[in-house]
């Protein structure tokens, strides 16, 4: 028929967990199908067995009606089957050209022709709209032009049929727009599409036709045009999912985190990111610091937990100056930290469930006797959290973090930093790529807290976000902080405004 | 003034000849670390390439009569080999065992001088094997009588200091014009961006640590050819040397040859203080010329590696299963 793909009852097995079981994919001629499921359901395995990175144990795989083996990615390069994968696969140090010819190079008296490869990607790019400097470092660009280039090193190969893992996890908004618009293109150029993604409204936008994974089995396929958001929200994760948070008005109280002047300069180099920030965040309110992408909101909490010193400015943490502390006292005064990248500075990848759970505490008598481990406490404290906080992994206390989903990742980090029962929760970026059951669950556990009596400082990129669950948002620009409001007086577009910089306001 | 003209004259041979040994091993141990496999066993692949190499010119030379530079391209060759097949050991155990790469290139270091020392005495009764011959070039027509270059560069120079410019030439060209090139430098930064284009990790490796072998095999020879005209069962530590030369090169091959000249100077310099007098009336100790290229090395070191651009994946063995 025309159908380009089949995928015919495919399993995969990893031990301990069966990642695909009996899944049926179909995709269409020229059409966006979107792959939707929580996290771990199965759906980036899926498309890595399509892609050849995985071999399938059972089941089939059909290309344009044949059937085929695919054993890596060179049957599936040579199949045209393309994919830009959810953590982009770039040489840092090569030029965005390298990066695209490489594994496919053209020579000429066994030489590279560079100049050649140059100008075929520069028509690609004037073809395809997707604007990138060909003699660019890929470490100089931004994230949303690396994704440019994924793409590129895709169609450099011909590819008919291109998957996309999560594409839209990391950009800002706007490339989130550009991207729609260049996926929109190339199915006009006769590409078919598969797009891997949590945001229901992504998919709305684009999406012909939507297959839904939860735990490893397809549930069914849809067209998009006839589904709610709640439909699919519940096919997903097999119960109704609540978009409206439940949250009565804030009660703030006394102050828990003063800031006052802080300057910071950027980790190499002199530009100052952080310039003469003053604020307070007070127990019993969500106080979220909004702004684009690179406005400073990364390195201001890197100055205030530690990670990076600061030139000017004090920290008062319940009248107690922490800028001059260590990492490690800081956080004993009572700060929790829920950090930006999870995998690099929140989580030991190679080590253990439980051991995860410990890294803030295992030095404390709790955990420890004369210096050895006590292995039964920590275990029963996983079992606990694992109970708690509904982490999901293959081997209970004993997975390697590694192993485990995004969402389930993000879960032991915020189990971890809110058992500490912190006066102040730290929280950059909660919800990045999880699905929309894992953000609902993160968002209550934050509003609990502030409900408790915490004061919750949140840092955000997604206007849905951070209108939904503040009480108070500060917008940072260009370091500063530019304006403070109260989100039920304002609606996303002015905090637009704010945040591209073109408005200003008071801040108290 | 023509007296420093003179001193210079005497001692730039020298330093090409230790610059051509220095850069050639560090090139080699460039392609393997390049794509992602540490190499610290090129002092041990340089004793074995030299003891092979220097017994075949033993025995053509005993039973041959053949042109003495035929001999030393004949004992390159088999160093070369000697050293291609040896790294092989250091390769399997990185490359398909995911052994400590670090582990498996000590035992190279351990297991070759004992090797070479028990062999050379079983064959000859001596723990040295000599070489005797002295096979360096003492004049080319025309080359040697440009002014300053002449002396410098062709005279009492070496073939091996000549095959050392083409490899230099060469391993620039495939470095970076080549596919390969472009795929051993992507294998030893980002070994999962070269796999998911179909790029075959394994062989890039192996291919990236026998290049090392082979050229630090050469360099034994090299060495005994240029340094000693015997061979006892060491190499003077310039497969170490070699390894900083890499490192403080900023694993760039340009870089590398200049950092190779640095540590070429301060090695000859520490050799003959006794012959240049503006240094001999400087009247300091023996021992402080011989510490002079290892304290260089330290300070050296110490200035480069803040800034240092090794490989990010180098010394990671690949496990396409990790995410
Ligand atoms: N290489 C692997 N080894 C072991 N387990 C794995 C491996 N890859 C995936 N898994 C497991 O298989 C399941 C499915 O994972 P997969 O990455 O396909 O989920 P996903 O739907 O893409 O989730 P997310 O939305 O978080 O990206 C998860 O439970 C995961 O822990
Ligand atoms: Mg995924």
């Amino acid at each position: 028929m025309d159908y380009v793909i089949e995928m015919i009852d495919i399993t995969k097995e990893f031990p301990g967990i069966k990642a695909n079981d009996c899944v049926n994919f179909k995709l269409k001629k020229q059409e966006i199908h979107a792959l939707l499921g929580e996290n771990g359901a199965g759906k980036s395995t899926l498309m890595s067995v399509l892609f050849g990175l995985y071999q399938a144990d059972e089941g089939h795989i059909r290309v344009n009606g044949n059937d085929v083996h695919i054993r890596n990615p060179n049957d599936a390069n040579d199949l045209n089957i393309g994919m830009v994968h959810q953590h982009f696969k770039l040489v840092h140090n090569f030029t965005v050209t390298e990066n695209i010819i490489l594994g496919s190079e053209d020579t000429k008296y066994g030489l590279l022709t560079y100049k050649e490869a140059r100008e075929k990607i520069k028509e690609l790019s004037e073809r395809y709209k997707l604007r990138v400097n060909p003699d660019a470092k890929i470490e100089d660009i931004s994230v949303g032009q690396q994704q440019r280039v994924e793409i590129l090193k895709m169609l450099y190969r011909q590819a008919e049929i291109l998957i996309f893992d999560e594409p839209t996890a990391s950009l800002t908004p706007q490339e989130i727009e550009e991207l729609m618009k260049i996926l929109k293109g190339l199915t006009k150029e006769g590409k078919s599409i598969v797009l891997i993604t949590h945001k229901l409204n992504e998919i709305r936008e684009v999406a012909d036709r939507c297959t839904i994974l939860r735990k490893g089995k397809s549930i069914s396929t849809v067209e998009v045009k006839g589904t709610t958001n709640e439909e699919l929200a519940e096919m997903m994760v097999g119960r109704k999912v609540v978009f409206e948070l439940e949250k009565t008005k804030a009660k703030p109280k006394e102050t828990v985190l003063q800031v006052s002047n802080l300057t910071i300069k950027e980790k190499e180099g002199n530009k100052e990111v952080v310039r003469n920030v003053n604020f307070k965040a007070r127990r019993g309110e969500i106080l979220c610091i909004a702004g684009i992408e690179g406005n400073g909101q990364t390195e201001l909490i890197y100055g205030l937990v530690g990670m990076l010193p600061i030139k000017e400015g004090s920290i008062l943490l319940n009248d107690k100056e922490l800028s001059t502390l260590s990492i490690r006292k800081r956080s004993l005064s009572g700060v929790s930290h829920i950090p930006e990248d999870r995998q690099r500075h929140g989580l030991v990848l190679d080590f253990t469930l439980e051991n995860n759970l410990i890294l803030q505490n295992y030095f404390t008598s709790k955990y420890h006797h004369r210096g050895f481990l006590k292995f039964d406490t920590i275990r029963d404290n996983a079992e606990k959290m694992i109970d708690r906080f509904d982490i999901r992994s293959s081997r209970g206390p004993v997975s390697l973090a590694r192993s485990m989903s995004g969402g389930n990742q993000q879960k032991l980090i915020l189990g971890r930093e809110i058992d500490r029962n912190n006066d102040l929760l730290i929280a950059v970026q909660p919800t990045r790529g999880l699905d929309v059951g894992a953000i609902e669950f993160i968002h209550q556990q934050l509003i609990d807290q502030r409900d408790q009596g915490k004061a919750v400082l949140l840092v955000s990129l997604e206007l849905d976000e951070v209108m939904n669950l503040s009480d108070r948002i500060l917008v940072m620009y260009e370091g500063e902080l530019v304006g403070e409001l109260d989100p039920s007086k304002i609606d996303e577009k002015e905090l637009g405004l704010y945040m591209a910089g073109s408005k200003r306001g008071e801040v108290s | 003034m023509i007296e420093l003209m003179n001193q210079l004259n005497f001692a730039f041979p020298y330093i090409i000849r230790a610059m051509a040994l220095l850069s050639v091993v560090a090139l080699g141990a460039l392609f393997s670390e390049r794509s992602g496999v540490v190499n610290i066993a090129l002092e041990g692949i340089m004793i074995m390439g030299a003891f092979a190499g220097a017994w075949t010119m033993i025995i053509v030379m005993n039973n041959f009569a053949i042109p003495r530079q035929w001999n030393a391209f004949i004992g390159l060759s088999v160093g070369a080999v000697t050293g291609l097949i040896f790294s092989l050991f250091h390769a399997f155990a990185a490359i398909h065992m995911k052994s400590n790469q670090i582990i498996s290139a000590t035992a190279l270091n351990f297991f070759a001088p004992a090797f070479a020392i028990f062999t050379a005495r079983a064959v000859t009764g001596d723990r040295a094997l000599n070489v005797r011959l002295d096979y360096s070039i003492r004049n080319i027509p025309i080359l040697s009588d440009i002014p300053i270059l002449g002396p410098w560069f062709f005279t009492n120079a070496y073939l091996s200091t000549f095959i050392a410019v083409f490899i230099f030439i060469v391993a620039y060209i495939v470095l970076y014009k080549t596919p390969f090139g472009l795929r051993l430098r992507s294998c030893g930064e980002n070994p999962h961006a070269a796999d998911s284009l179909g790029v075959n990790i394994y062989k890039i490796r192996y291919a990236g640590v026998m290049i090392s072998g082979a050229l630090a095999g050469l360099g034994g020879v090299m060495f005994v050819l240029s340094f000693s005209t015997r061979f006892d069962g060491a190499v003077a530590g310039f497969g170490f040397l070699s390894l900083a030369v890499l490192i403080s090169g900023q694993w760039k091959p340009i870089r590398l040859i200049l950092i190779a000249f640095l540590f070429a100077l301060f090695r000859v310099v520490s050799e003959i203080p006794d012959e240049l007098i503006g240094i001999r009336n400087l009247n300091l100790p023996q021992e402080i010329w011989r510490m002079l290229p290892f304290i260089a090395t330290l300070v050296i070191l110490a200035i480069t590696s803040k800034g240092s651009a090794a490989p990010r994946a180098v010394g990671e063995p690949f496990d396409a299963g990790k995410r």
